[in-house]
C-alpha cells in the first residue's frame, strides 16, 4: 500500500512544475521549459496510476484510500489537509491526470511559436496542481481550494493575451461570475461546519444522514437544512460549471488558446460542478426540492446552450455552447438520482470533447488563426488525422450508437425517462439538435470548397506529431471509453454503475431510476434516441454537405428574428448588462458621489462652516477699542450681580 | 528613574518600546541623505532584531506567546504619577505581539520602498518613522490607559508629519483632517478614561489607571453606555468604519508611500486592537447593546467600501477603500464574539498590513516612475514591467482572499465564526467576497492588461533589485501563512480565548445597578503576584 504515502504528490507535482518554471525564467532554454513543464504532469500521471493500482489491487468494496499530510488549522477550528481516493475520486484522477497530460503534450506544439511559451506552462501545470486538488480532497476545505485554484487558472489562461483587449476582459468576467457561484459555496460550507462543527465528506455526510433534523423543518429561506446547503452548493456549482444563469462566462472563455477551452472549458475544471454534486449526493438525496431543481436547470440549460449553438459562427463557439449542453445533460442526470450516469458522460464528455477541442485547435493552426467556419470548408483533404479524430468525435457526441456519447448520453435519458417525462422530452430534443449543430460545423469545416483566401488556402498543413497524437490517442478513448458502462439490456448490470455504488448509494433502497425499467422499453427508448441523432445529421448533410452557407441563407431569409436571437445568443450579456451591471454601477456612482462626498462629507463641512461662523462672529469682540472693553466690563459686572442677588 | 533606565537597558518591553525613539537623536547630526538612510535601515533591522531576540528569550516553547511584564526591582510595574495611580507598565501576549511583529517588520520595508520616493528631509523624515514606531509598540504593548493615551496621541503626530511634510498637492488639507478626525475621537476617549478612572476612585477608595484595575469595574448600563462610547468612537474612526471614514482616502490618497504602508499596515489596526483590548471587555453590556448597530455599520462598510472603491479613478484610492471593506471584515469578527471569529479577525488585520501594505508600496512604485496613479495613464503595463505584474496580481490575489494565501484564512475564519453567532450577517458580508474580486481585478485589468495606450509607458524600467527586496518578504509571508495558517493561528489562541471567556462571563451577569467592584475571580485572566523583570508570568 504506497497509496496513502504518495497521494500528496500528485497535486504537489505539478505545483512544483509550475514553481519551477517560474523560477527558471522565460530566458531560459526551450528544452527545460519542456522538461519541466511535461514531466511535471507525467509524473504526476505516473504517481496516480500507482495509486489506482493500489486502489484497483484491494478486494471490492474497496475501501477509501486516505492521507493526512498536514493540520491547516488547529484549535477550534480543526481542519486537515488531507486527500481521498474513493472510486469517485478515482474516475476524476483518471481523467485529469490522463486527458490533462495529453494536452500539455499537444500544447507543446500548439504554443511553440507564441511569445509567453514558458508562462503559458506556469499557468497550465498550475491549473493541474489545483484541479487535483479539488478531485482529491477529502474535505470541503481542500476542495474550495482547488476550485478558487483552477478558477485563477482560466482567469489566467483566457487572458493569455493579454496584450489584447478581449482576453483579459473576459478572464475577468469569468473570474467574477465564478465568485458569485463561490458565495453560494461559501455559504453552503459556513452552514455545514456551522451544524457539525466538521468539513470532511464522509464525517459530514454520515451526521447528516444520522441527523433526522436536516432533512426536515424550516432552516432558511422556507428550506431544509439539506435542502438549503444543497441549493448553496449548487449555486457554486452552477457558476463554475456554467449552467444557467451563470453561463455566460464560459463561451467568452474561448478567448484563451485552443488547447486550454480543450483543458479547462471542456474537459476538467467546468466539469468539477458535476463532480461536487456527485460527491455531496447524499445531501442532494435528503433535498428532494432541490434535487428537481438540479434537474430542471441542467435540461433547460441544455436545450437552451444547444439552440444557440445552432447558429454560431466561430468554430470554437460552437463547442463552446455545445460544452454547455453538455454539462446540462451531467445536470439532469444528477437531479434525477443517477449520479453514476452524471459521472459516467462526465468522463465520456472529457474525451470526445477534449477531441473536438483540440480537432478545432489543429484546424485553427491550419488556418493561421482563422476561427470563422465561413471561411473554411474542404478541410478533408489538407488535414486527414484531424479529420477523421474529428469524425469519431462528432460521431460520439452525436449519440451514434456503439461510441462513448451514445452510451452515456443514453444512459441519462433512460433515468430522466423514469424520473420525469417531460424533462426527458427535452432532454430527448436536444440530443437532436446536438446532432444537427454537430454536423453543421464538421460539414462546414471538412466538407464542401474551401472558402478562405488564397494565403491561408496556400498555408494549410497537418499539424506536428506532438498535436495529432493526442488526437488519435482521444480518438481511440472517445469509441471505447463508452464500454465500461453499458447498459442493462446489454449487459448484466451497468458496471460502471456498480463500480461507483460505494460512494453513490441510495439512502432509501429500490428508488433506482434505471434499473426499473422494462427491456421493452429500454429498447425503445434507445431506439427514439438513435433515431433523433440520426434524424439531427441526415438533416445537417442535406442542408450542408454540398450547399454549405446558401442554406443558411435561405433560412435567415425567411425567419431574420429568429436567426438573430439565435446569432445574439438571446441577447443575455445584455440583459445582464442593463439590469444587473449598469444598477450596480450606478449605485456605486451614487455612494461615492452621493453619499461619501455629499452627504459625510458635506456634513463635516457644515460643522467646518460653523465653527469657523462662530470664531468670525466672535472675533468682532475684540475692536480694540477700550471703550467697547469697558463696555463689556460694565455688561460683565451686571450680569454676575444679577446673577448672584437672583 | 534608575529603575526605569535598567528596565530600559534590559531584554525589555521597555526597551523595545524606547529604542526606536532614543535612535532618532543622531538624527539631528546627520546631514547626508545616503548616510541617513543607511543609518535608519540599521536602526529598523537592530529593532527586529531585538523582537526576536525578546520573543526568543521569553515566548513560549510550544508555540504560544506567553503574556510577559516588564516589572520593577520591587517585583511591580514602575509607578509614574503615584499620586494619580499611573504607571509605566508594559505588558505583551498573544493579541500585541501578533500586531508588533507586523509594526517592527514593516519599517525596514517601508524605508526600502520610500528610497526614492521621499526626496527631501530625510533625517526629519526617518524621525518621524522612528517615533511613530515607538508610539505604536507603546500602545500595543500599554497596560495603564493614561500610557495608552500618551502613546495613542505619539503615534499622531509623526504621522500629520508625515502626510503634511512630505505627501502630495493637497498634503495640508489630507493632514489637517487626518488629526482633526482622529483627535475628535481621542479627546472624547480622554474624557472616558478620565470617567472611568473617577469612578474607580469614587468606589475603591484609591486612583488607579491600571488597566487590570479597571476591569474590575462593573459599571450600570447606561454609564458603560456613555463610556463605551467614548472608546468605540475614537476607535471607530481609526478602523476606519463607515461613515467616520472619509479621512483615510484623503490621508492615502495625499501621504507619500511610506505613510500610506505604516497607515494601512499599523495604524487602523490600533483601532481594531483598541475596541478588542479595551472597549469590548472594559464595557461588556455596553458592547453588546451596542452589537447589532455596529454589526450593520460593519457590513455597510463591507459592501459600500467596495462599492466604493469599484468606481474609483484613482488607483491609490482603490487601495484605499479597499481597506474601508477589509476593515470591516475585521470588526464583523470582532463583533461576532466567537473565538474562531476573533482568530480570524487578529489574522486578518496581519493580512491587511500585509497585502495592502504590499499593495500601497506597489502603486507607489508606479509614482515614482509615472509621477501619476491615474488609471488612464496605464494599461499594458505587463508587457514592460513583468516582474511588477506578478507582485500587484500576486498582492491582489491575496487582498481578494484566493485560497492558499493569507487573505482567504483570516475571511474564511471570520465567516464561520461570525455565521455561528450572528448568521445572516455572515451571509450577507459573504457577498462582499464577490465585490472584492470585482474591484481589484478592475484595477489589474486597468493597469496590466490590455494594450499599451501611453507612449511613455513602453520602456518603463521594472523593478529593482532594492524594490524586489521591500515586497519579497510580505510576498513570502502571504503564501506561508495561506498554506500554514496553523503556526500563524496558535500563538494568539490561549489570549483570546482567555479574552472572550471573561467577555461572556461578564455578560452572564446582569449589570451592576450602581458601581461597584468584581471580585479578584473575575479578572483571572490577567498577571498578578510577584514576578521578576521579563520573567513569564504565571496565570
Amino acid at each position: 500500500m504506497e497509496a496513502q504515502n504518495l497521494l500528496w504528490l500528485i497535486p504537489a507535482l505539478p505545483f512544483a512544475g509550475a514553481a519551477l518554471n517560474g523560477i527558471l525564467g522565460p530566458k531560459a532554454p526551450r528544452w527545460s521549459t519542456n522538461a519541466v513543464a511535461l514531466g511535471a504532469p507525467l509524473a504526476s500521471l505516473l504517481v496516480a496510476v500507482i495509486c489506482l493500482f493500489d486502489f484497483f489491487a484491494q478486494a471490492a468494496p474497496r475501501p477509501a484510500i486516505e492521507q493526512i499530510v498536514y493540520a491547516w488549522t488547529t484549535g477550534p477550528l480543526s481542519i486537515d489537509v488531507a486527500f481521498l481516493l474513493d472510486q469517485l475520486s478515482a474516475v476524476m484522477l483518471f481523467v485529469v491526470t490522463f486527458v490533462g497530460f495529453l494536452i500539455h503534450l499537444y500544447s507543446a506544439g500548439y504554443m511553440a511559436h507564441e511569445e509567453g511559451y514558458q508562462r503559458y506552462f506556469v499557468y497550465l501545470n498550475l491549473f493541474m496542481g489545483s484541479m487535483l486538488l479539488l478531485v482529491l480532497g477529502n474535505n470541503f476545505l481542500v476542495m474550495f481550494m482547488g476550485w478558487e485554484g483552477v478558477g485563477l487558472c482560466s482567469y489566467l489562461l483566457i487572458g493569455y493575451y493579454y496584450q489584447e483587449t478581449t482576453p483579459p476582459a473576459a478572464g475577468k468576467k469569468a473570474f467574477i461570475v465564478n465568485r458569485i457561484g463561490d458565495f453560494g459555496f461559501l455559504a453552503g460550507i459556513l452552514a455545514i461546519f456551522d451544524r457539525f462543527g466538521t468539513l470532511e465528506f464522509r464525517e459530514v455526510f454520515a451526521r447528516i444522514t444520522a441527523d433526522g433534523g436536516a432533512a426536515s423543518g424550516t432552516y432558511a429561506l422556507g428550506l431544509t437544512f439539506a435542502s438549503f446547503v444543497a441549493l448553496c452548493l449548487f449555486i457554486g456549482a452552477m457558476g463554475k460549471s456554467a449552467q444557467i444563469p451563470l453561463y455566460v462566462w464560459l463561451p467568452d472563455a474561448m478567448a484563451g488558446p485552443t488547447p486550454v477551452s480543450a483543458l479547462i472549458h471542456a474537459a476538467t475544471m467546468v466539469t468539477a460542478g458535476v463532480y461536487m454534486v456527485a460527491r455531496a449526493n447524499v445531501i442532494y438525496q435528503l433535498a428532494p426540492d432541490i434535487s428537481l431543481f438540479v434537474a430542471v436547470i441542467g435540461a433547460l440549460t441544455a436545450i437552451f446552450a444547444a439552440t444557440i449553438g445552432l447558429a454560431q459562427n466561430d468554430i470554437k463557439k460552437v463547442l463552446a455552447y455545445s460544452t454547455v449542453s453538455q454539462l446540462g445533460y451531467m445536470f439532469l442526470a444528477a437531479g434525477v438520482g443517477a449520479y453514476s450516469m452524471a459521472i459516467f458522460h462526465l468522463g465520456t464528455h472529457a474525451f470526445f470533447k477534449a477531441l473536438l477541442f483540440l480537432g478545432s485547435g489543429s484546424v485553427i493552426h491550419a488556418m493561421s488563426g482563422e476561427q470563422d467556419m465561413r471561411q473554411m470548408g474542404g478541410l478533408r483533404k489538407h488535414l486527414p488525422i484531424t479529420f477523421w479524430t474529428f469524425f469519431v468525435g462528432w460521431l460520439a457526441i452525436a449519440g451514434v450508437p456503439g461510441l462513448a456519447g451514445f452510451f452515456s448520453k443514453d444512459a441519462i435519458l433512460a433515468a430522466t425517462f423514469s424520473a420525469n417525462k417531460v424533462l426527458w422530452v427535452i432532454g430527448l430534443i436536444t440530443a437532436g439538435i446536438t446532432a444537427f449543430y454537430m454536423s453543421r460545423l464538421v460539414y462546414l469545416t471538412f466538407f464542401g470548397k474551401f472558402r478562405g483566401s488564397h494565403e491561408q488556402e496556400h498555408h494549410l498543413h497537418e499539424s506536428p506529431w506532438t498535436m495529432t497524437v493526442p488526437l488519435v490517442i482521444l480518438a481511440v478513448g472517445s469509441v471505447v471509453a463508452g464500454w465500461i458502462g453499458l447498459p442493462p439490456v446489454l449487459a448484466e448490470v451497468n458496471q460502471f454503475d456498480h463500480f461507483l455504488a460505494p460512494v453513490i448509494q441510495p439512502l432509501d433502497a429500490g428508488e433506482h431510476g434505471a434499473h426499473h425499467l422494462s427491456h421493452t422499453t429500454e429498447w425503445i427508448l434507445i431506439a427514439a434516441s438513435v433515431g433523433v441523432a440520426l434524424a439531427g445529421i441526415f438533416l445537417a448533410r442535406r442542408l450542408y454537405k454540398d450547399r454549405g452557407l446558401a442554406a443558411e441563407q435561405a433560412f435567415s431569409e425567411r425567419a431574420p428574428g429568429v436567426q438573430r436571437l439565435l446569432e445574439g445568443k438571446y441577447f443575455v450579456d445584455e440583459l445582464y448588462d442593463r439590469f444587473i451591471v449598469r444598477p450596480t454601477a450606478w449605485l456605486a456612482k451614487m455612494c461615492f458621489k452621493v453619499v461619501d462626498s455629499l452627504v459625510i462629507e458635506g456634513s463635516i463641512g457644515v460643522g467646518t462652516f460653523l465653527t469657523e461662523l462662530t470664531g468670525d462672529l466672535a472675533r468682532f469682540s475684540t475692536t480694540g477699542n477700550v471703550r467697547n472693553y469697558a463696555l463689556y466690563f460694565f455688561l460683565g459686572v451686571v450680569a454676575l450681580f444679577w446673577w448672584m442677588i437672583l | 528613574m534608575e529603575s526605569f533606565l535598567a528596565l530600559a537597558a534590559g531584554n525589555t518591553l521597555t526597551r523595545l518600546v524606547l529604542f526606536p525613539a532614543v535612535a532618532s537623536l543622531p538624527l539631528l547630526f546627520l546631514r547626508r541623505d545616503q548616510v541617513t538612510k543607511v543609518y535608519l535601515l540599521v536602526v529598523s533591522l537592530i529593532e527586529v532584531a531585538l523582537t526576536f531576540l525578546y520573543l526568543g528569550s521569553h515566548g513560549g516553547a510550544d508555540g504560544i506567546f506567553s503574556l510577559t511584564r516588564d516589572l520593577g526591582p520591587d517585583g511591580k510595574p514602575l509607578e509614574w504619577i503615584p499620586r494619580f495611580g499611573i504607571r509605566f507598565d508594559l505588558v505583551a501576549d498573544g493579541i500585541s505581539w501578533p500586531l508588533a511583529v507586523l509594526a517592527v517588520l514593516l519599517v525596514p520595508v517601508v524605508l526600502l520602498g520610500s528610497w526614492k520616493g521621499i526626496e527631501k528631509k530625510w533625517p526629519a523624515y526617518g524621525a518621524s518613522l522612528l517615533w511613530l514606531t515607538s508610539g505604536v509598540l507603546g500602545a500595543l504593548f500599554a497596560y495603564d490607559l493614561f500610557l495608552f493615551y500618551i502613546f495613542w496621541e505619539v503615534m499622531l503626530v509623526p504621522m500629520y508629519l508625515i502626510i503634511g511634510v512630505w505627501g502630495g498637492e493637497r498634503r495640508i488639507y489630507a493632514a489637517v483632517k487626518f488629526f482633526l478626525f482622529t483627535m475628535a475621537g481621542s479627546l472624547l476617549m480622554l474624557i472616558a478614561i478620565l470617567w472611568l478612572v473617577a469612578t474607580y476612585a469614587r468606589v475603591a477608595g484609591t486612583w488607579s489607571f491600571a488597566y487590570e484595575d479597571l476591569l474590575r469595574l462593573d459599571l450600570p448600563l447606561g454609564a458603560q453606555m456613555w463610556l463605551f462610547a467614548g472608546f468605540a468612537l475614537a476607535f471607530l474612526i481609526k478602523v476606519p468604519m463607515f461613515p467616520v471614514h472619509t479621512w483615510l482616502p484623503d490621508a492615502h490618497v495625499e501621504a507619500p508611500t511610506g505613510g500610506s504602508v505604516i497607515l494601512a499596515g499599523i495604524l487602523l489596526k490600533l483601532g481594531t486592537y483598541g475596541y478588542l483590548r479595551f472597549a469590548m471587555p472594559l464595557f461588556p453590556q455596553a458592547s453588546d447593546a451596542a452589537q447589532p448597530l455596529l454589526l450593520t455599520l460593519a457590513l455597510i462598510g463591507i459592501l459600500y467600501g467596495a462599492l466604493v472603491a469599484w468606481v474609483q479613478t484613482d488607483m491609490k484610492k482603490l487601495v484605499a477603500y479597499s481597506s474601508v471593506a477589509h476593515l470591516g471584515f475585521v470588526m464583523l469578527g470582532l463583533l461576532a464574539a466567537d473565538l474562531v471569529a476573533w482568530q480570524g479577525a487578529l489574522l486578518q488585520m496581519i493580512n491587511h498590513g500585509l497585502s495592502t501594505g504590499a499593495l500601497f508600496l506597489l502603486v507607489g512604485m508606479l509614482y515614482d516612475r509615472r509621477h501619476t496613479k491615474k488609471f488612464e495613464e496605464f494599461g499594458g503595463l505587463a508587457k514592460p514591467m513583468p516582474v511588477f505584474a506578478f507582485f500587484l496580481v500576486f498582492s491582489t490575489l491575496a487582498s481578494v482572499g484566493l485560497p492558499l494565501l493569507n487573505g482567504f484564512v483570516g475571511e474564511f475564519m471570520i465567516l464561520l465564526g461570525a455565521y455561528r453567532t450572528t448568521g445572516f450577517w455572515a451571509v450577507a458580508a459573504t457577498f462582499g467576497v464577490v465585490l472584492a474580486a470585482i474591484y481589484l481585478f478592475k484595477m489589474l485589468q486597468l493597469t496590466l492588461w490590455g494594450p499599451i495606450t501611453k507612449e511613455e509607458n513602453r520602456k518603463l524600467p521594472d523593478l529593482s533589485l532594492r524594490e524586489i527586496l521591500s515586497l519579497a518578504p510580505l510576498a513570502v509571508l502571504m503564501l506561508v501563512i495561506g498554506v500554514a495558517p496553523a503556526a500563524f493561528l496558535k500563538p494568539s489562541e490561549k489570549a483570546l480565548a482567555a479574552t472572550l471567556t471573561q467577555y461572556q462571563e461578564r455578560l452572564k451577569q446582569t449589570p451592576a445597578t450602581e458601581a461597584r467592584l468584581l471580585p479578584q475571580e473575575m479578572t483571572a485572566a490577567l498577571p498578578r503576584g510577584p514576578v521578576v523583570v521579563g520573567e513569564e508570568v504565571e496565570r
